[in-house]
């Protein structure tokens, strides 16, 4: 007799013993596995095992990947090269382009205190000691240790001051799978300001990881930008592990893609240090975007600060799961996490997972979430000065998602957002 | 001149009725001011007005100079010159006070086919008018009203109204939450504002903003409709003898 699908479902309780159907996406993975050189078979294997993450994974019920990807494209090659500007003129950087995963850039002499190269060692997948990823795994970091065929490391020597920031050009060229990869080494007393912007092609499936390790007295601002295709799926990662006296800001801002998940992993190692870590987000049609956050503060002294903004529009869903951990050993912490979000249609979705895991007992830490509409009040109150209605929400939401901007610290690139935001609001009409 | 005729409007679920055949006209120039006691509907009065959407309209008329105001929109109300100084102005964390009242003015001019204003000129008339109510610099570049006092608050809500330019000012309770001194210089910022085509409709409580704001006519409002009608004398009356009188003769 022909086994159906249905008698296969994980849900049957008497099947529970069964190997679940590989999607097709998963199939697609597990075919393109066979190119996958010895070095990386580890990874590749236990992500072929696991399958992709979904709803009854914790970090993932939100972001069922298993139902979301529909299918994974073809390898990217190396070699392809992409003509016109970047979608971020503005901005006075030192631009490395990473097309399908692939990392190109001039020579110049303005490279004083950092370094540039490729590597092709196997990246960190989570299992070695000091990795900067959950050492229970992440799928999604495995998918990429597994794929990557090279590693960009950037390493600032120690006191030096990078004032150019590095501008991380991310491309996908076409419906194809690309994985990237870099490693950021920060030694004591350096600075350093880091902007990744990703443009996914329709049909393409982008996934980068970038690892920063930061020492001791390092100011260093990341930001990440999401201006993907509408068609496009975007997973990235940040792991970071920061030492003592220092500061790192990360901004995240999205309103591309139809699937994309940033994940950013954190600790502190060393005391005294301070981290920002803010996004906004602004989606609409059926746009599927998580955020996840792992704030790790593993020893006293350290403050964080998180806080997010989505606006959300048409049948889009927005994902935020943030949780701040502070170790036995950890007084004297100092965490605050807020996530706001504003639905601007009945068929927006915001799942909001906030979470505390507090193990010292001389620490101020809090969480809060909020979803709604606009105050109709307010509305009235901008509408009652001239101001038409869309005119008025704009100004409104202008405001909400400047409140997650603000924590951008350099101006060049808080304009160029607030820029898009308006262009966004613009073509909301 | 702004005519209401037989106006009847319940909140919006139909539940209870808040203005029962109310009739009121202000003739260009005049300044009206209407009293009443707590719950005689005269915030609802000023909010149908302005257009704030959770009211239902029963029956009736609202004419701006002949134009019906309940078939326009709040900001196109606002466009026509209708302008409402909230008892309780709202605070917009992150909106500059400046780029509001840009926004604002500019948002009038366009609807009503003007030309946008030059940045030097609009600077200008915010700093004059900023000057004469006694608003420092410091207050228009934070965000609307964030941090304000409520003497402040007032004051913006007037700075706004010179700057609008409006043909009928409704003032709901400006008077509420205001000291002595901060009572004299919103009434002076009202009164530099009076003119023979601007007229002005003062929601009060009490007698006392009617020493500074010296009013035409006064009406007394009680259940949803004007009661009484007659010169600056009857709130004076009114603060003698109460609103019992008023409140018993529609009762019965």
């Amino acid at each position: 007799m022909p086994i159906t699908s249905r008698t296969l479902r994980r849900e049957d309780p008497l099947m529970a013993s069964v190997t679940p159907l590989k999607t097709a996406a998963e199939l697609a993975l597990i075919a393109q596995g066979a190119s996958v050189p010895a070095l990386r078979q580890p990874a590749f294997e236990r992500f072929a095992t696991a399958g992709l993450p979904h709803r009854r994974i914790e970090a993932y019920h939100y972001t069922d990947l298993r139902a979301l990807l529909k299918d994974a494209p073809p390898l990217a090659k190396a070699g392809a090269v992409v003509s016109g500007a970047s979608l971020w003129d503005g901005l006075d950087a030192f631009v490395v382009a990473i097309i399908d995963g692939h990392a190109t850039w001039a020579q110049s002499d303005e490279l004083v205190g950092i370094s540039i190269n490729l590597k092709s060692d196997a990246p960190d997948d989570g299992l070695a000691a000091d990795s900067v990823f959950p050492t229970e795994g992440d799928p999604i970091v495995a998918l990429n240790a597994a794929f990557v065929d090279q590693t960009l490391h950037l390493a600032v020597a120690g006191g030096a001051v990078i004032d150019k920031p590095i501008h991380l050009r991310c491309v996908t060229t076409g419906a194809v799978s690309a994985y990237g990869r870099v490693v950021v080494e920060i030694a004591d007393g350096a600075k350093l300001t880091l902007v990744e912007t990703h443009e996914g092609a329709k049909g393409g499936l982008a996934n980068s990881v970038v690892e920063v390790v930061v020492g001791d007295d390092v100011h260093f601002d990341h930001v990440r930008v999401n201006l993907a295709d509408p068609q496009a799926t975007l997973l990235t990662t940040l792991g970071g592990r920061m030492g003592a006296r220092s500061t790192v800001t990360s901004g995240n801002f999205v309103t591309g893609s139809a699937l994309s998940r940033h994940q950013v992993f954190l600790r502190f190692e060393g005391e005294g240090s301070n981290a920002t870590i803010s996004g906004a987000s602004l989606l609409k049609d059926r746009q599927h975007v998580d955020t996840t956050l792992v704030v790790d503060h593993a020893v006293p002294e350290c403050v964080s600060r998180e806080h997010f903004a989505h606006v959300l529009d048409g049948e889009a869903t927005g994902v935020f799961q943030g949780k701040i951990i502070v170790r036995p050993h950890a007084q004297q912490t100092d965490g605050k996490m807020m996530s706001r979000a504003v639905l601007l249609a009945d068929g927006a979705t915001m799942n909001n997972k906030p979470e505390l895991e507090i193990f010292a007992d001389d620490v101020q830490c809090g969480h809060g979430a909020t979803v709604g509409a606009l105050d109709d009040d307010l509305l009235f109150y901008l509408r009652a000065r001239g101001l038409p209605k869309p005119e008025a929400e704009a100004l409104m939401l202008q405001a909400f998602v400047g409140e997650a901007l603000e924590m951008i610290p350099q101006e060049g690139v808080r304009e160029t957002l607030e820029a898009l935001t308006e262009t966004w609001l613009k073509a909301r009409g | 001149m702004l005519e209401i005729r037989n106006l009847h409007v319940a909140i919006e679920d139909g539940s209870k009725k808040i203005l029962n055949g109310l009739d009121l006209t202000i003739h260009n120039g005049e300044v009206a001011a209407i009293m009443g006691p707590n719950g005689s509907g005269k915030s609802t009065l000023s909010y149908v007005i302005a257009g704030k959407p959770d009211y239902e309209i029963l029956d009736g008329e609202i004419l701006l100079d002949g134009e019906n105001l309940l078939d326009m929109e709040p900001d196109a109300r606002a466009a026509a010159g209708v302008f409402l100084a909230f008892q309780y102005p709202l605070e917009i964390p992150g909106v500059a006070t400046m780029t509001f009242l840009k926004a604002a003015m500019n948002a009038q001019s366009r609807a009503r086919g003007e030309g946008e204003l030059k940045t030097p000129d609009f600077m200008r008339r915010v700093k004059m008018g900023a000057d004469k109510l006694g608003i420092p610099q410091e207050m228009l570049r934070r965000g609307l009203n964030v941090g304000f006092s409520g003497g402040e608050k007032k004051r913006m809500e007037i700075l706004q109204m010179a700057l609008l330019e409006p043909s009928i000012a409704i003032l709901d309770e400006t008077d509420s939450g205001l000291d002595i001194d901060a009572l004299k210089i919103v009434s002076e910022g009202v009164n530099a504002l009076r003119s023979a085509d601007r007229s002005f409709l003062v929601i009060t409580h009490y007698q006392r903003l009617l020493n500074y704001i010296v009013p035409d006519t006064v009406h007394v409002m009680s259940k949803g409709r004007i009661v009484k009608t007659g010169g600056k004398a009857l709130a004076l009356e009114l603060e003698a003898n109460g609103y019992a009188d008023y409140v018993s003769n529609v009762a019965a």
